[in-house]
């Protein structure tokens, strides 16, 4: 079948990008299977995505991070942290949410800048730098938390950051049993993206540029439609979008912009790439290291706000080996360790990928120990998958 | 006749939308000099990977057969054990090791598990012999110039009892001195039962040196030309490489100078602190509109150094001096500052900070200019398509598109998308650093024609070259360096071979 064929050509050019879709696929295919159906329920993927969102948007950041040959060490205490901050500052200080929320965010960003500071100015190694941060966090984590131990946070706002969803419409124009505003939040997003397929495909051939064949796209409009109206009527069949989704959403989408459209984020992969020729070309290679930092700061912040609201409280351990999870994520989602290589949804993929199989493995009673080995081995799989299909491609 | 050392029968290689080798059929009898030359993605280097097991058996079509036998190589170790060895352009030593170590990296002379470094120093000694270098086998790689390593490169080649060796390219980075130092150890290694292959696009060496020459165009072997026969000359190279006679490779222009002075650079001086000490003292030059102004000099002259330290100033060396543009005194605090201000700076290494290798044509084609093709900070990619095939035409680059791989270009095709980025600026003043280094006669006929029109549309162009014939043939003014200073200046009615010399090596 011509169609069968053109598409397994297409598929085969591009191993390397769609093989991270390929893989979630079979691991949820797999526990699926294993589990019943249990793992595909409306029930688990929301919880799924919920869980992931703390790391994904460590693993957007740390991906920046990676591409321009750094890494960030300090981001899970950090995080730990800031959100200890948050609810002391809500719990102690009696600050308002609305105020709380800036107030740790711009917190991030300093306390990603300071990192970045000795690394851009001085050439320290990052490793160092923020290997300095890790300590220096931890220990701040436990100096805040010594004298209360766990401070539970009693503020519904801001817990429903990590446990809410999204308001329904009103009862009159629900369709019964799924979650509708979630349905159409879903349908207005397929939309979006296929107007936005077709006028970037028009505009390309407007300036003669090759383009998918006709019969290609539509199947490409077509299961990418599928699949994100898929997901929607799964989770509208629990209780719909949950706040964290949300949040997680917009900050891949605004980091997917600004890393593939903009001149900053050419700048990120032109320091990336070689830095040396990004600095000949005019480009302040520690000004993009304190905006990278400074955006690892940000995200670190936001990820512990999420975890702290979705644990409703802070404790004296939170935090512990984030910055690794946010790491692997970013390997397993393509990132490349020489630097220049790597997106922000492979990364988003990569975590719910490693989140996928903690949950399967939860499901199915599997022991703690087992899961360490799995995940170790799915993060070895894929970057050895990584490095063959890169080298190919060669 | 005694058969070849080196058959390569009907190769074949494709890349992704090239055809890199396309039936090539090659031969070199022992004992003879044979170079390989062509134009600039002729397929020269691919073929020499070919042979030396780069691109593993499998990977093309045909045959290699080396001393009567078809081999079947998987890797370089396996073609080093049969005795070829090759030196890249990009030289493959450790820098932080010493001497004697690096030698011997790879296949080191044990005393059961451990390596016996008494030996080794020994043998190490010997093979620097081998290749005329009087240095101490146990300093550093890095503390050695390009010329030097170049040796230490053949005398680790050597001390694995090499038969075949390739050299691709090993002149480019040299001086007159090493290269004619080069040859000449090329020659002896002759006589000493080492056959060589020498890719080079600097015909007056081919012509000096080679045996035989075979000539690659597009992926095809044109004609192999016997030296002993008379078959060997700069016109018949030329033609058979571009397919076309160039009959002056320096294009004609009028010189017509404006009187305003765009740049003056006065009482110029650098300290590195790297390696603590004064690398530019007391420099005064000056550039009209519309001229050419060339620096000359030996390598190491401080040339480089000059042109970084006056574009912002990257290498952060400590400086004295002013800078005046159209007779306004600036300073320049970054590259960026300077690339404002109408500079732009074609590097002499392109590949460690010249590009992008990992990034495409496009991408580096607009990479210092941005701004250009953005809107609101928003790139627009269509217009950057544009952009970079407007380019890739006018300046021939060959690739299949400009979405292709920097790094899977050749050599001259990098430096031809390292020029078109730094156009893109559509500067005011042009540095050109080395701008026709390993690039073949017809592009570099291309390249000229280029700067010409250039400098009639009103730029000014300082051009760094270390090639004396291309100063002469380019330049509306010459200043020579020499260890940091400027030790002369010569209009080009007065300017010749030796007197340039003669004040660069004093
Ligand atoms: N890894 C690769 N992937 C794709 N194309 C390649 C690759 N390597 C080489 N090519 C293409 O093959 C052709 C031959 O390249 P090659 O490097 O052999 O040229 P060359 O004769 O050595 O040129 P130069 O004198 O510029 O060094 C070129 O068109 C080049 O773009
Ligand atoms: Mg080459």
């Amino acid at each position: 079948m011509g169609l069968f064929k053109n598409a397994s050509t297409v598929l085969r050019a591009n191993i390397r990008e769609y093989g991270m879709y390929i893989a979630l696929f079979v691991i949820m295919a797999i526990f699926t299977i294993l589990t019943d159906g249990v793992f595909m329920s409306s029930r688990n993927i929301s919880n799924l995505l919920n869980q992931t969102g703390y790391i994904a948007v460590l693993a957007v950041g740390m991906t920046l991070v990676i591409v321009i040959r750094h890494i960030d060490l300090s981001v899970g205490f950090l995080a730990g942290f800031l959100g200890a901050i948050a609810a002391i500052a809500m719990v102690f200080w009696k600050l308002p949410v609305i105020v709380v929320i800036p107030l740790v965010l711009a917190l991030g960003v300093v306390a990603g800048l300071i990192t970045a500071l000795p690394v851009a100015k001085m050439g320290i190694p990052s490793f160092v730098a923020s290997l300095a941060g890790w300590l220096i966090y931890r220990g701040a984590i436990l100096l805040v938390t010594e004298s209360t131990g766990t401070i539970v946070v009693p503020n519904q706002t801001f817990n429903d950051i990590g446990n809410g969803f999204i308001p329904d419409l009103p009862v009159a124009m629900r369709i019964p049993g799924l979650h509708t505003l979630t349905l159409i939040v879903g349908l207005l997003a397929i939309i979006f993206y296929i107007v936005n397929e077709i006028r970037s495909r028009r505009t390309k051939q407007a300036y003669n540029f090759e383009v998918l064949s006709m019969d290609m796209f539509i199947l490409k409009l077509v299961i990418i439609s599928a699949l994100v109206g898929y997901l929607t009527w799964v989770l509208a069949g629990y209780q719909g979008l949950s706040w964290t989704l949300v949040i997680v959403l917009v900050v891949v989408a605004v980091y997917h912009f600004i890393t593939t459209q903009t001149v900053l984020g050419r700048h990120i992969y032109a320091v990336g790439g070689n830095p040396e020729a990004a600095e000949l070309s005019g480009i302040s290679v520690p000004r993009i290291i304190l905006i990278t930092f400074g955006s690892m700061g940000f995200l670190s912040a936001l990820s512990g706000i999420l975890f702290t609201a979705r644990l409703q409280s802070a404790t004296m351990t939170a935090g512990s080996l984030f910055e690794l999870d946010a790491i692997a994520a970013a390997y397993v989602g393509g990132v490349s360790a020489a630097g220049g290589v790597g997106k922000v949804v492979g990364s988003l993929l990569g975590a719910v990928v490693m989140l996928s199989l903690t949950s399967g493995m939860n499901l199915m009673n599997i022991g703690i120990a087992y899961q360490y080995v799995v995940r170790g081995l799915v993060l070895a799989l894929a970057v050895i998958f990584d490095v063959a299909t890169r080298r190919k491609s060669k | 006749m005694t058969p070849p050392i080196l058959e390569m029968k009907n190769i074949t290689k494709e890349f992704p939308g090239v055809k890199a080798l396309n039936n090539v059929s090659f031969s070199v009898q022992k004992d003879e000099i044979h170079c390989l030359v062509g134009e600039n993605g002729a397929g020269k280097s691919t073929l020499m990977k070919v042979l030396s097991g780069v691109y593993p058996y499998g990977d093309y079509s045909g045959d290699i057969v080396f001393e009567g036998e078809v081999q079947k190589f998987r890797g370089i170790h396996d073609s080093e054990k049969a005795g070829i060895a090759i030196i890249y352009q990009e030289l493959a030593l450790v820098p932080e090791m010493t001497v004697y170590e690096n030698i011997f990296l790879g296949h080191e002379i044990r005393r059961g598990a451990l390596v016996n470094w008494n030996e080794t120093l020994k043998r190490a000694a010997e093979m620097l012999k081998k290749v005329k270098l009087d240095i101490n086998p146990t300093v550093k790689v890095k503390d050695l110039g390009v010329g030097k390593q170049q040796l230490v490169e053949i005398a680790k080649a050597l001390s694995r009892d090499v038969k075949l060796l390739i050299l691709d390219e090993p002149t480019a980075a040299l001086n007159e001195n090493e290269s004619e130092n080069l040859l000449s150890l090329i020659r002896d290694l002759k006589k000493q039962g080492v056959t060589c292959i020498l890719i080079s696009h600097k015909l007056k060496e081919v012509i000096s040196i080679a045996d035989k020459v075979t000539v690659l165009r597009d992926g095809q072997t044109i004609c192999t030309l016997d030296a002993d026969l008379g078959q060997v000359s700069e016109t018949v190279l030329i033609k058979n490489m571009v397919g076309r006679e160039i009959d002056n490779i320096y294009p004609k222009r009028e010189h017509v100078v404006g009187e305003e002075v765009v740049l003056e650079v006065r009482n110029w001086n650098a300290y590195s602190p790297i390696v603590e000490r004064d690398i530019l003292k007391d420099i005064h030059f000056n550039i009209k509109k519309g001229e050419i102004i060339a620096f000359a000099g030996l390598m190491g002259s401080g040339r480089t150094e000059l042109a970084k330290s006056l574009f912002g100033n990257p290498d952060g060396f400590r400086i004295q001096g002013e800078i005046y543009l159209k007779g306004k005194k600036v300073a320049f605090s970054s590259p960026h500052d300077a690339i404002e201000a109408g500079l732009a700076y074609v590097t002499e290494d392109r590949k460690g900070n010249g590009l992008i290798l990992i990034q495409d044509v496009k991408q580096n084609i607009t990479l210092a200019n941005l701004q250009e093709i953005a809107r609101r900070s928003i790139v627009n990619s269509n217009v950057e398509v544009n952009v970079a095939n407007d380019y890739r035409v006018s300046l021939n680059i060959k690739t299949p598109s400009v979405e292709q791989r920097v790094s899977n270009l050749s050599g001259g095709n990098q430096q031809k998308v390292s020029l078109g980025k730094w156009l893109f600026v559509k500067p005011d003043i042009l540095i050109l650093d080395e701008p026709t280094r390993g690039i073949d006669v017809g592009a570099k006929f291309e390249i000229y024609t280029i700067m010409n029109r250039l400098v009639e549309q009103g730029m000014s162009i300082i051009m760094i070259s270390s090639e004396l014939p291309e100063v002469l043939g380019m330049s509306d003014r010459i200043y020579i360096v020499s260890s940091g200073r400027i030790t002369g200046e010569l209009p080009i009615g007065e300017a010749t071979q030796e007197k340039i010399m003669s004040l660069a090596t004093n």
